[in-house]
């Protein structure tokens, strides 16, 4: 409970912040004109519901091939990856997509083939669903691989046992657990999609792809008007509840088995078939968004990278990058193992009694609230706070780590839920038949069943807070420069070679993070 | 327990990272990011003023010009800046009406920008002109006006700013009113079609511009000399406009809390000098706004020099920039 009460404390601040000042500052007109928001609000929605669409369904498909064979030749790699566009800066990844798809990428002249002349890019709402899916459809099949990674071996053994074709197990063994993921994590990715900013504004061609959150941006800087900012916050937290909401309508309840896995085989082998178009599948997917990666790592190449790395304020920014993502990470999973914790148990409590109470919804999609509070509103919001209450270069440290980490518990809780849930089902009569409670039982019971996926959403959570740039630049002070940052401002002042070569050493840092948790995985 | 622990040991580290130094007599600056870069001005003015006055100086930077006016609206009375260096004549009336800024009172002998500058607020440091800058391997003829870039049509395109998000978006606005009067949303809509995009920042239109996605971009006149200084390239040009080319400047001026340390006058004073001025053309890419000793750069030269300079004052510019932003939301929104 300790996390829901943090994340109301950071929302509930930064209003508070805002509401002062604009009571206080008297509010003036309002940022944006009536009539406007109507079309922003259903671009907002209609982008953002196309681009979760289009990310969700493929990944759903790609997770389950990757899974469906006991050795897929690369898995494990491919995974890692799959983690790396989320620690790039949003105009890393618009650039790198461009590279291929753009005016001057490197498809544009086939593509011209295709429109009998000039390709005129990607420019509106394909290049912003692109760039969305590029970003969420791995972070889509993380997730639902996490989820069909909790199936009991002993289901596949039955499976085996009753011979069930490859739709008979999608159907009884796969769908039940991703039915039963889907709604929290098209939720996740549709609250990525409608706080969008970057990429929307870059790729969408001109104001006429505006989102809630460029107006919202637009209110606390160019008009300074915090009433205006809190207004439409509160408007795109309502909009997105009630999709959330409607998505959790979808969702299937699906009983966990309790039962140990006693074998660790697959009982099963899919056909050549459709061996073959799962590989087709997994390939198609990994060009989608391996390709866009590639060309960001050869123009980081093109740059110095010696020199790069030589530089003191690289390495500075490095360094304060990794202990801030550290820090941010640690506190992420103890907050999110703690809400998961105390889901499970509030779920236990009404045993079989009506449907999810509003505590244990708060637990689960509750948290995932923060990421639709613009950064700049909690930034601002807080800093006006901080004014009142003392210091605020002391506590800007505080509040990156503190934000990151709410920005990351999303993230964090989706990977690690369904791992504690199943060990819950598997292990919580014993352990209370036992009176294991408390730090005996995380030790003895708990972390065994649940390092892989703590471990995995911790270096998640890492490879999300290296990236991040939210509150940052509001409470930028010299002396806590990220690599976000100085890749930003290098390429602020004509860098863009060295924005490049640090984008290059950004991805290759979360990489290395995904891969030292998955070393920890196979080691065990 | 666990979660306790993780929390305290967080706050010893940052601690350790977030250590200030004290000295005795300090002058606090509000600047902008890329003014205290390794490769900006802040180092090596720092360095110089601090050998002057024997004092210590901090630069605290936020995001661009506008954050900052937003910071210092956000701190009031409570600031802990002496001066704010860094805004633009676009923000100055706001920025004088919010009554958190003193009279600067040095004297202005120093002090040259086209047309001329009277303030008793703020002191300019440097200044540049928007410009149209083209990539010479695709385009052999740019548009020789801001007229001709509007009825331009076919394959080559411009990357341009939003003027809600960006200083030099906010810049083709006023640019284009100061040209086309109240036809600048039919100017606008002519335009659109030469549009490939709007983005939010500078950066990321100068990065679609090098990376070859667009021919033009928007950006300044002194462009051209950073690719022929530090890359010796010649190959991105800015294009002279006949009607005249919008102008920029930065100013700096002294907070009402400022106003009772001594180190601010004698900092703005420094300001217009040559131990300012000198670093300025190849730090901040601009045209000094004072006093040189060391010679520009011959490629300063070489520049495009506007036939006519294009400004509105600042109570201009506050009184019309919301209908004007709305105008042309207007137009390209649609």
């Amino acid at each position: 409970m300790a996390a829901i009460l943090l994340l109301a404390l950071l929302c509930g601040g930064a209003f508070a912040g805002l509401a002062y000042e604009a009571v206080a500052g008297g509010s003036r007109s309002s940022a944006i004109s009536n009539s406007r928001i109507f079309g922003v609000v259903r671009f907002t929605l209609f982008q953002a519901i196309f681009s979760t669409l289009l990310s969700v369904v493929p990944a759903l498909l790609v997770a389950r091939a990757l899974s469906r064979h006991d050795r897929f030749f690369g898995r494990e790699l491919l995974l890692r990856l799959f983690a790396v566009p989320q620690a790039l800066p949003a105009i890393v990844a618009a650039l790198g997509v461009l590279a291929l798809y753009g005016r001057g990428g490197l498809l544009a002249e086939p593509l011209g083939h295709l429109v009998e002349g000039r390709w005129p890019g990607i420019y509106g709402l394909s290049g912003i669903l692109i760039a969305h899916v590029f970003f969420n459809l791995p972070l889509a099949v993380r997730l639902f691989y996490e989820a069909l990674q909790t199936i009991p071996h002993d289901h596949w053994r039955i499976a085996g046992q009753l011979g069930m074709g490859g739709f008979a197990q999608w159907r009884f063994i796969e769908w039940p657990v991703l039915r039963r993921a889907a709604p929290s994590i098209a939720g996740l990715v549709f609250m990525l999609c409608v706080t969008s900013f970057a990429i929307v504004l870059t790729l969408g061609g001109g104001p006429a792809a505006t989102t809630l959150e460029v107006a919202i941006y637009q209110a606390l800087r160019f008009d300074f008007d915090p009433f205006a900012a809190v207004v439409l916050t509160l408007l795109q937290l309502a909009l997105t509840l009630a999709i959330i909401a409607g998505l959790a309508l979808l969702g299937g309840r699906y009983a966990e088995f309790a039962s140990l896995s006693i074998v660790s085989r697959r009982y099963v082998q899919p056909k050549a078939f459709e061996a073959i178009a799962n590989i087709l599948l997994v390939v198609l997917a990994a060009l989608f968004v391996l390709a866009p990666m590639i060309a960001v790592v050869i123009s980081g190449l093109k740059s110095e990278l010696g020199r790069l790395v030589s530089e003191s304020s690289v390495q500075r920014a490095a360094l304060t990058s990794l202990v801030l993502a550290f820090l941010s990470a640690c506190l992420a999973v103890s907050l999110s193992f703690g809400l998961v914790s105390t889901r499970k148990r509030l779920e236990m409590l009404r045993r079989n009694a009506g449907s999810a109470t509003l505590a244990e919804r708060l637990c689960d999609g509750g948290a995932s609230m923060i990421l639709v509070v613009p950064p700049i509103v909690i930034g601002a919001g807080w800093f006006v706070l901080a004014r009142h209450a003392g210091d605020v270069f002391a506590i800007a440290p505080v509040m990156v780590v503190t934000v990151n980490a709410a920005m990351a518990m999303p993230f964090v809780v989706r990977t690690i839920r369904p791992s504690f849930d199943a060990a819950a089902e598997r292990h919580d009569r014993l352990a209370a038949s036992l009176g294991m409670t408390g730090w005996y039982r995380f030790r003895l019971v708990d972390w065994p069943a649940m390092r892989v996926s703590l471990l995995s959403g911790f270096a998640f959570a890492m490879a999300l807070s290296l990236g991040d740039l939210g509150v940052i630049a509001l409470f930028g002070s010299d002396s806590l420069q990220t690599m976000p940052y100085l890749l930003l401002s290098r390429m602020s002042s004509y860098r863009t070679a060295d924005a490049a070569g640090l984008a290059l050493i950004l991805a290759a840092l979360s990489f290395a993070l995904m891969s030292l948790a998955g070393r920890a995985r196979s080691g065990q | 327990m666990r979660i306790e622990t993780i929390v305290c040991s967080a706050a010893l580290a940052l601690a350790v990272i977030t250590q200030h130094v004290q000295a005795s007599e300090k002058l606090t600056i509000y600047t902008y990011e890329s003014f205290t870069a390794d490769w900006g001005p802040g180092p090596q003015v720092e360095k110089a003023f601090e050998a002057e006055c024997g004092c210590d100086l901090e630069f605290v930077s936020v995001a661009d010009g506008v954050a900052l006016l937003n910071r210092l609206k956000i701190e009031g009375e409570s600031t802990k800046a002496d001066i704010v260096l860094g805004l633009d004549t676009n923000l100055t009336a706001e920025a004088k009406a919010s009554g958190l800024f003193a009279p600067h009172g040095i004297d202005m002998g120093n002090v040259s920008v086209p047309g001329g500058w009277s303030d008793d607020t703020f002191v300019p440091y440097d200044f540049g002109h928007f410009a149209v800058i083209y990539d010479t391997e695709k385009i052999s003829t740019p548009p020789a006006s801001l007229k001709e870039l509007v009825a331009q049509s076919g394959d080559t395109k411009i990357a341009i700013q939003d003027p809600r998000t960006s200083t030099p978006g906010l810049g083709l606005v006023l640019w284009m009113r100061s040209v086309f009067g109240d036809d600048a949303p039919a100017a606008w809509a002519d335009l659109k079609d030469t549009i490939l995009t709007v983005t939010p920042g500078w950066s990321e239109a100068y990065g679609l511009f090098t990376s070859g996605e667009v021919e033009m971009v928007l950006s300044y006149t002194t462009s051209p000399a950073y690719h022929m200084i530090a890359e010796s390239s010649e190959r991105y040009q800015a294009a002279t406009f006949d009607e005249g080319h919008y102008m920029q400047i930065e100013v700096a001026g002294i907070t009402s809390q400022g106003a009772d340390n001594s180190l601010s006058a004698r900092f703005l004073a420094f300001m217009t000098g040559p131990g300012f001025q000198d670093v300025i053309p190849e730090t901040n890419w601009m045209f000094p706004a004072g006093k040189i000793e060391k010679p520009l750069n011959p490629v300063f030269d070489t520049l495009v020099k506007p036939s006519k300079t294009l400004l509105f004052s600042p109570e201009e510019v506050a009184a019309n920039r919301r209908d004007w932003v709305e105008e042309w939301l207007e137009v390209m929104g649609r």
